[in-house]
């Protein structure tokens, strides 16, 4: 760390993890309540429970980004942030409009599309907050150096904001509102939020292998090349079943399938660089978080994602444990790793500490690393009954549920499994170790 | 990476291209925009079938539901609720049904998933009957694959 705004950051990871901790604890209830409907049933039905599960893994991972950003760029641009206090005032409200959307969960205010739930006055307090941050990053790039990684993340997070508006509009006609939904979902998640991981990615390498900037950035642009080219079109794989014209079959099928391939490419771009890079640096837990974002992102959001996305494998699995299998994974391989990477890399050096308690981020790696590929595999195998009993032999959905319960439990057990994980990564992460022999780690960044 | 391409032209080639993608996407989203309006020309969102679709939002019906296969997977498909209910052969008969549906919930049945009661009015469960009568009509390219949904 060089420059002492970047110590902002640490408040926006300690509210990520918070926020972690909650979003798979509500998981975990959620797990519960498929295995054993009638808990909890009276006091907080399951809308409320998932809508507080989805909601918190969304804060969160902004969270985390805003934080990543907030590290990352004094260092890149070379000087110090435009506002240290612009961005703590920031995170406060932020913090408050997420606590207040949860509480007002509870007594249930919300606006009820899924994911954007938010009440119009969070959602406008989110546009102010969004407006704070970005203002303070641009100002501060546009004071400093200017580098590709600088660059890209900017895009994305400006990216980030501007297809925020579109949860704004919410028309009568379902139509329509499903399609800008989209615009939201879609084009954060498979669009803009690959901006961010990229850059974070790209800046994690040549921190931690010592590779030549002018490689890693060339790389980086090549990966977003392609993760915009196919994911814009790619929207098309939403498009295939409500209401809009047959033609996004073809559009959705072809570019959708294609959004293999920044995955890929992400996979050979960390895993060669590491390679190339030849340099053994003293953070292990942060390269093997770095590494195993990209490849649980292939596996994730390219492989499963795939296994669903041709228009005539769609047809009949839309909308099954399918799709939910492949959202665990790709949420967690792409967005979660990423975040974890970055706060192991930069929180022992905001905190003045030396690679701490590495091994037992490791295990947390593991374990939940384990964990989410179970429940992966549980509800893939699950969804492929489903799709089956449902969609080909036109069994009622109750009915076909009841013939999933073996993997529900399965499911519940790795849910169980990724917060015991999660629990480790925090710990790992917040409590002091012993602190190693030193290893010029300070020196080394 | 070949030393063919440049760091400048990998910029080029990811500016000019996304920007070339983004506007296909916004002439197409265009059209279908225009589809959707045509949509709602042949058969019309009326005041009901917008205020049915705030009921469904109003509870959040979708995070345990799904409509057009989106939604939470906890509970059965409603997109097409109105057939299945037999609504295209008997409208009355489908509507009264869903509002006894409605009405009879939670079943409080040991070991089966829990459907909220609501406490809808009647006009509230007339617009929703009339939000999934729309909302059956639009036309999904034949998804689902059965009534089941």
């Amino acid at each position: 760390m060089k420059y002492q705004s970047q110590k902002v950051a640490l408040y926006y990871f300690a509210g990520a993890l918070a926020l972690f901790v909650a979003q798979v604890l509500f998981g975990t209830l959620l797990g519960t309540v498929v295995v054993a409907p009638n808990f909890l049933a009276d006091l907080v039905p399951f809308n409320i429970l998932r809508m507080i599960h989805t909601n918190a893994l969304i804060v969160w991972l902004l969270m985390g980004f805003f934080g990543c950003a907030y590290y990352l760029i004094p260092e890149e641009a070379e000087t110090e942030l435009h506002s240290p206090k612009l961005a703590v005032l920031q995170f406060w409200l932020f913090l408050i409009g997420a606590a207040a959307a949860v509480v007002g969960y509870l007594f249930k205010i919300h606006e009820g599309r899924e994911f954007l739930e938010q009440p119009l006055w969070i959602k406008l307090a989110i546009v102010v907050v969004a407006l704070m941050f970005l203002y303070n990053v641009t100002m501060t790039v546009l004071k400093g150096r200017k580098t590709a990684i600088t660059n890209i993340l900017l895009l994305g997070l400006w990216g980030i904001a501007v297809f925020f508006l579109f949860s704004l509009y919410n028309p009568n006609n379902l139509v329509l509102d499903k399609m800008f939904w989209w615009w939201v979902v879609h084009l954060w998640v498979e669009g803009v939020w690959e901006l961010v991981m990229a850059s974070v990615l790209a800046f994690l390498m040549i921190k931690l292998t010592g590779v030549d900037r002018e490689i890693v950035e060339k790389w980086l642009y090549v990966i977003v090349a392609m993760s915009l080219f196919t994911g814009i079109l790619g929207t098309g794989h939403h498009y295939y079943w409500i209401g809009t014209p047959a033609y996004w079959q073809w559009i959705g099928s072809i570019f959708s399938t294609l959004e293999v391939l920044p995955f890929f490419a992400m996979v050979v771009f960390t895993f060669y660089m590491v390679w190339k890079g030849g340099r053994t640096h003293p953070n292990k837990a942060a390269l093997l978080w770095a590494l195993g974002c990209s490849a649980f992102a292939f596996f994730g959001a390219g492989v499963w994602g795939f296994l669903h996305t041709l228009a005539p494998i769609n047809y009949y699995t839309h909308g099954t444990q399918v799709t939910a299998a492949h959202g665990h994974l790709a949420f967690y391989g792409a967005y979660v790793m990423l975040n974890i990477a970055m706060f192991t890399y930069a929180m022992p050096l905001i905190l003045k500490r030396e690679p701490y308690n590495q091994l037992l981020n490791m295990w947390g790696f593991w374990i939940t690393s384990g964990a989410v590929s179970f429940m992966t595999f549980a509800l893939t195998f699950a969804g492929v009954v489903q799709t089956h009993l449902q969609r080909v032999l036109g069994m009622s959905f109750m009915e076909v549920q009841d013939q999933l319960q073996l993997f529900y439990q399965f499911r519940l057990g790795a849910g169980i499994f990724t917060l015991l994980g999660v629990v480790l990564i925090v710990w790992s992460l917040v409590v002091p170790g012993k602190a190693k022999e030193s290893t010029g780690y300070q020196a080394a960044e | 990476m070949s030393e063919t391409l440049t760091k400048a032209a990998a910029r080029n080639i990811f500016y000019g291209g996304t920007a070339f993608f983004f506007a296909v996407f916004v002439a197409l989203t265009v059209h279908s925009v225009s589809k959707a309006n045509a949509i709602a020309a042949a058969n019309p969102v009326t005041p009901s079938v917008a205020a049915g679709k705030h009921v469904w939002e109003k509870h959040s019906c979708i995070n345990c539901h799904t409509l057009m296969g989106e939604g939470a997977y906890y509970a059965p498909e409603l997109g097409n609720v109105w057939v299945r209910f037999g609504g295209k052969e008997d409208a009355n008969g489908a509507r009264e049904a869903l509002k006894a549906w409605m009405k009879g919930q939670p079943s409080g049945v040991e070991g089966r998933r829990q459907m909220p009661q609501f406490n809808l009015t009647e006009t509230e469960l007339d617009n929703l009957a009339d939000f999934f009568k729309w909302t059956s009509e639009v036309d999904t390219q034949n998804w689902p694959p059965k009534v089941s949904g």
